[in-house]
């Protein structure tokens, strides 16, 4: 492998990576305020859906990011309504929102398939797309890429810094304790599960304004069920699923490119590579005892009148 | 997960579908020949399912003839509820276009020997079930042409979707042509795994791109390998149609496929009762296969050597897969004043010479 082909992997491998890297910290903020979303893939699909609909309808890129999370937020909101109103079991509830929009997605959907959109266009950032290797890698591409980079260390931030950050990471692991010290848990987890979906959305409006200029049904293919694998393997923190996105897309780009070169390794192996380098990094997590830093409250709802 | 995305997907398809065809069941008898189709794919995707569609709406426009149609319909169980519920509603005619109908289609021609069924891309008939396919490496033998000429590298790359012997039988085609008028030429070939997924598509473009190839063919139905050579510069041929409006700059030619011809010669010979049922594969001399229109960057003496072929081609004069034609190790497979055998070319699991990639 030469030196061009693998520069030109790591850009791809920040390509593929972006739509996982919103995806996997949407998830991320909604579990630390301890509910489980399953439904990452179907506000996923609805994202790339309303961000591709507002985009054609008209014209513009950022509107269309904003429709696609806030649509996927409005989304998320149904998974609030059932389980922190109704108590219902989240992983019913978020199976289900999966379920509810990739099937939405493709009945709206339905009249524009094949329908290309002009969505977000590649710019180099002036100086730093210039720097050898770094330039192309990272500073060449659409600006929600560019917006990526930031949100790790702003979700970090918001978590460590913030109070509202704080008393949301709290009701993940101790609701009692937020109500104890007089701030209302439910409340911080309507935020955790609308900020979530939020960005959710977005890496959904990546795959429809960035990715392929284009709708089509079934856009996420399954990248939302990967970002749920990658919360874990993140063990919850923020810049992990950074890592953990990039990783995952720089296999994807790894395997395409090595079956460019020539090799007589089965197309079936390479496509599982990916999946088997996530249960490998989550056995090896586990392993060393980290894996159980899930938020303690996970995936309970809180009783009403605690 | 993936059958998650098939539930909630039957889910939505089986509510839309059933509405038409529920109305239709109060409608008059009429005399009218009832054909019903059912695709595997949407019909707005200007691929696979399309080329089909165009022969549907032909068909209605004939005053005698009155067609259904639905679209994404999982192969499996839903097929089959799909064709039964075609049968009970009257139907004359039911015709599937997804390999993965094939088996509900057999039961189904079993138990309605009065209905004949049509069956595409597979390979069981029977007295009321036919069924019919295209020699598409014709064409694709004369689109390897084209891509042979204009490559500047000698690197071509070609996005493939599952590894089962159409597509390798294309791929073989193709490079046979590409050799011919260009022997030093390799075709480069990934597998995506996908007969329609545009970022999945994009994405193995870019990573043949990347590797340094200036010419991008493909099997799949979306466009997006087309938008992909594009965006870099190269060129690109193109599969099921003209794909030009996706990469103008890009598009030298494609191998498209004509099916109205074939509808239109099933419901005259149907209609006046001589229609046979069997096992058609039809060729370019047929016109069901062929290729588009050649891109403007296309010179003229390349036309001129692509159009003499498409001839010999027609006329019988020539055949694909004439040997010698030697295997990726250079062992001959077909040996020299022999053509490969239609059983060889259905069973192909091997790559020509000249192919870099793996039939696995």
């Amino acid at each position: 492998m030469t030196w061009d082909i693998f520069v030109a992997l790591l850009a791809a491998t920040v390509l593929a990576g972006t739509p996982l890297l919103y995806a996997t910290m949407g998830e991320l903020i909604t579990e630390r305020s301890g509910v489980l979303n399953l439904g990452v893939e179907g506000m996923m699909i609805m994202g790339a859906f309303f961000a591709f609909f507002v985009q054609f309808k008209t014209g513009n890129p950022w509107l269309a990011t904003l429709a696609a999370g806030v649509g996927a937020a409005c989304l998320g909101l149904l998974h609030g309504v059932v389980c922190l109103i109704f108590q219902g079991n989240q992983t019913v509830s978020g199976l289900a929102l999966t379920i509810f929009g990739v099937g939405l997605s493709d009945y709206l959907g339905a009249p524009f398939i094949g329908e290309k959109t002009v969505g977000f266009q590649p710019f180099d950032v002036p100086l730093l797309s210039d720097i050898p290797v770094l330039g192309p890698v990272f500073f060449q591409h659409d600006p929600l890429v560019y917006l990526s980079y930031v949100l790790p260390w702003a979700v970090m931030w918001f978590f460590r810094r913030t109070s509202l950050g704080l008393a949301l990471c709290a009701s993940g692991e101790s609701p009692d304790a937020v109500q104890a010290a007089g701030l209302d848990p439910v409340r911080m987890r309507w935020l955790g599960i609308a900020a979530g979906a939020f960005f959710v959305g977005v890496g959904g409006a990546y795959l429809s304004l960035c990715a392929t200029h284009m709708w089509t049904h079934n856009l996420t293919a399954g990248k939302g069920w990967i970002a749920v694998a990658l919360v874990i393997f993140a063990f919850w923190r923020p810049r992990r699923a950074m890592l953990g996105a990039y990783l995952f897309g720089g296999i994807m780009a790894f395997q395409l490119r090595l079956q460019a070169l020539g090799t007589s390794i089965p197309s079936s192996l390479m496509m599982m590579l990916p999946y088997a380098l996530t249960i490998l990094a989550l056995l090896f997590s586990s392993a060393r005892g980290k894996g159980r830093n899930a938020p303690a409250a996970l995936g309970e709802n809180i009783s009403p009148g605690a | 997960m993936r059958f998650l995305n098939y539930a909630a997907a039957c889910a939505a398809v089986i509510g839309m579908a059933i509405s038409p065809l529920v109305s239709s069941a109060y409608a008059e008898e009429s005399a009218k020949i009832k054909v019903g189709f059912i695709y595997v794919s949407p019909v707005g995707d200007e691929g696979w399912s399309w080329t089909h569609e165009q022969g549907r709406q032909m068909m209605e426009a004939m005053p005698d003839v009155e067609t259904t149609m639905m679209e994404s319909v999982p192969e499996g169980p839903d097929a089959e509820r799909a064709i039964k519920n075609m049968c009970a509603k009257g139907y004359n005619v039911i015709v599937a276009t997804s390999f993965g109908y094939m088996d509900a289609m057999v039961k189904m021609a079993k138990r309605n020997p009065d209905i004949t069924f049509l069956h595409c891309s597979g390979y069981k008939h029977s007295k009321n079930m036919t069924c019919y396919f295209g020699r598409m490496y014709q064409a694709r033998y004369l689109t390897g042409m084209v891509a042979g000429s204009m490559t500047k590298k000698n690197e071509i790359g070609y996005v493939a979707p599952f590894p089962i012997p159409e597509v390798v039988r294309g791929i073989n085609a193709f490079t046979l042509g590409v050799r011919a008028v260009n022997p030093e030429a390799k075709v480069r070939v990934v597998w995506t795994r996908t007969w329609y997924s545009p970022d999945d598509e994009k994405k193995a473009a870019e990573g043949l791109l990347d590797v340094g190839v200036d010419v991008i063919a493909q099997h799949q139905d979306s466009a997006s390998p087309q938008t992909a050579a594009e965006a870099r510069g190269a060129y690109s041929v193109g599969y099921n149609t003209d794909m030009s409006s996706a990469a103008p700059k890009a598009h030298l030619v494609a191998a498209v496929w004509d099916w109205t011809k074939f509808y239109k010669k099933f419901i005259d010979e149907y209609r006046a009762g001589t229609w046979k049922n069997g096992n058609y594969w039809y060729g370019i001399g047929d016109g069901i296969v062929d290729i588009s229109r050649y891109g403007d960057m296309v010179p003229a003496d390349v036309r001129a050597k692509v159009d003499a072929v498409k001839a010999d081609i027609v006329s019988g004069k020539y055949q694909v897969f004439t040997g010698p034609v030697r295997d990726q190790e250079g062992k001959v497979r077909v040996p020299e004043g022999q053509v490969a055998s239609d059983d060889a070319l259905l069973s192909m699991d091997w790559f020509v010479e000249g192919v870099i990639g793996t039939t696995k």
